[in-house]
């Protein structure tokens, strides 16, 4: 009952193809030894990985993600796991309200989003500079921050906050000693699916990056832009590899598919 | 009853607490995400000038101007037929790709969902990149298609609407995996063992059992696929070059190249409005049709 047909493993085996195809292609020519775009046909090669190293446009950029990424993440995650806590915990009126606010990055198109954030920096003044990128990239990824934060406080059993409260623990020492380690899973997950997506985004961030603050994904987009050689497919290797990294943490310490798929089932 | 004073107090607070936890991120929401939307809004109205730049006057000549002009029709239909072609395309290839996935077991389904489910947190731009390659200097997949002898000269994927649908397909299809295998999840097994003792065939229990279960987990992640087409950015970008621009990168050309931003900002607008209508529109149609099944 529960085998797929030949017909289905058929099926199945293309699909993966189709979906790892372009992954492959773009490791595959980042380790060619020439000096133009092709497989490497004669032995692998660390040039281009070399030329990253070599490129401070690149690496000046790969720092400012990285930062980006830390930083929009902590303060999201800061900002998101009381505001779950309190759509988990409490029943007040605007609750649905409070909900939906905290989705809503989610429901605009990030290139509307870079619009309209490209307008509001440049007229208050934070146009091109690096607090700008963290502003935005706070609002984008706090829907990913909350969604896991939230399922963690949802499965809470309140009675062992009230357990605490009445052995005559204060309100903080409950969120420090009790409820923080039992949604800690949540939270961490949220910081590390928030920073990923900060530090995938180029659509938005394309809109308000200037030349001096900008992050590795849209200098890898713009020079796409003009021409493409092995130096970005060496690049986006290095971004596939760290993204790898980042999905087998989430695996481990979460589940991708309770990540993704949320909660339940077998 | 008796201790009045001492009871309220803390009923009081915690009347506040949900506000005060989730104040700082609705403040930090309203102020980075609700004024700039307001403002791009406002700025759609204003007028551009090519020496006075943009003026402070508020009428819809943008939006005339972009309902008068077929370039602009043009762009509109080339998004929304490229997005429709790739929500079908990906309803076609996930639904099937999250019922396999849902019959295998485990070490194997685990495996499969990490390589369906991963280039999801992989970035956009290298994803695209590798269609590049693909399509372009390598040019593999007409490498592929000559082979087996599927096609005689090579085809032009690279600059054309064929290439972005298959890139753009690539890049959405795993929304539809999530929402099918999540629908699939809820199914009650019990159903599929009652159809097959009853004496049906294993494509009438397909057919007739799990797909009108699946149904809204389908047309949901087609919804989504379908906004997030319509709003691409990076892969048309990248696969359609300058030459088969789409809203998004009309919307940045004005932006970044043209600098006629309220035009821009219209453009912008125009895309959310078009995407709300239609995304709400096939959201109260599943909610009709299929209210029965999220009870």
């Amino acid at each position: 009952m529960n085998r797929n047909g030949r017909l289905a493993l058929a099926f199945h085996t293309v699909f993966i193809g189709f979906i790892l195809a372009p992954i492959l292609v773009v490791c595959a020519v980042a380790f060619t030894s020439k000096g133009y775009l092709s497989l490497p046909t004669d032995g692998l090669s660390l040039r281009w990985f070399r030329a990253i190293a070599a490129n401070p446009d690149f690496t000046s950029a790969l720092w400012a993600s990285l930062w980006l990424g830390t930083l929009s993440a902590t303060i999201s995650v800061a900002l998101a796991v009381p505001a779950a806590l309190a759509i988990a915990r409490y029943r007040f009126p605007g609750r649905e309200a409070v909900a939906t606010l905290m989705q809503a990055p989610l429901m605009v198109p990030p290139a509307v989003l870079g619009i309209a954030f490209l307008r509001f920096f440049t007229v208050t003044g934070l146009s091109g500079s690096f607090a700008g990128l963290v502003m935005s990239h706070v609002v984008i990824i706090m829907p990913y921050a909350l969604r896991l934060a939230l399922s963690a406080s949802t499965g809470l059993d309140p009675q062992i906050e009230h357990a605490a409260a009445s052995l005559g623990a204060s309100s903080f020492a409950i969120f420090r000693r009790v409820t923080l380690p039992l949604i800690l899973p949540g939270v961490v997950s949220g910081w590390v699916l928030a920073f990923i997506t900060s530090f995938d985004e180029v659509t938005m961030t394309v809109f308000i990056a200037s030349p001096r603050t900008t992050t590795l994904p849209v200098r890898l987009f713009l020079y796409i832009q003009d021409n493409i050689d092995p130096l970005v497919a060496a690049v986006s290797a290095g971004l596939i590899a760290l993204t790898a990294v980042a999905m087998i943490l989430l695996d481990r310490i979460y589940g991708l598919d309770r990540l993704l798929v949320g909660r339940g089932g077998r | 009853m008796t201790t009045g004073e001492s009871t309220r107090r803390p009923a009081e607070s915690l009347r506040l607490t949900p506000y005060l936890l989730s104040g700082p991120a609705l403040a930090v929401l309203a102020a980075l995400l609700v004024v700039p939307l307001i403002a791009t809004f406002l700025l759609s109205l204003h007028s551009f000038d090519l020496y006075k730049g943009i003026e402070n006057v508020y009428n819809f000549r943008n939006y005339a101007d972009i309902f008068s002009d077929p370039y602009f029709y043009r762009i509109y239909g080339r998004t929304f037929r490229i997005a429709l072609i790739v929500t079908a395309l990906a309803v076609l290839l996930g639904t099937p790709e999250a019922y396999i996935l849902n019959r295998m077991r485990d070490p194997w389904r685990r495996i499969c969902l990490l390589l369906v489910l991963g280039p999801l947190f992989i970035s956009i731009v290298s994803r695209t990149l590798g269609w590049a390659l693909l399509f372009g200097s390598t040019g593999l997949v007409n490498q592929g298609l000559m082979a087996a002898g599927l096609i005689e000269s090579p085809l032009q994927f690279m600059y054309s609407e064929t290439g972005v649908v298959i890139a753009l397909t690539h890049v959405l299809v795993p929304f539809v995996v999530i929402s099918v295998w999540a629908s699939l999840r809820r199914l009650d097994p019990q159903v599929e063992h009652a159809a097959v003792s009853l004496g049906a065939g294993q494509s009438t229990v397909l057919f007739r059992i799990v797909l009108p279960q699946v149904m809204p987990g389908i047309l949901s992640g087609a919804i989504i696929v379908f906004a997030l087409a319509a709003s691409a950015f990076a892969t048309p970008a990248i696969i359609g070059g300058r030459r088969l621009q789409v809203a998004a990168t009309l919307a940045y050309d004005e932006f970044l190249n043209t600098l006629n931003w309220p035009l821009g900002a219209a453009i912008a607008v125009l895309l959310v409005i078009a995407n709300v209508v239609i995304v709400a529109g096939c959201n109260r149609l599943i909610e009709r049709r299929y209210a029965q099944v999220f009870q």
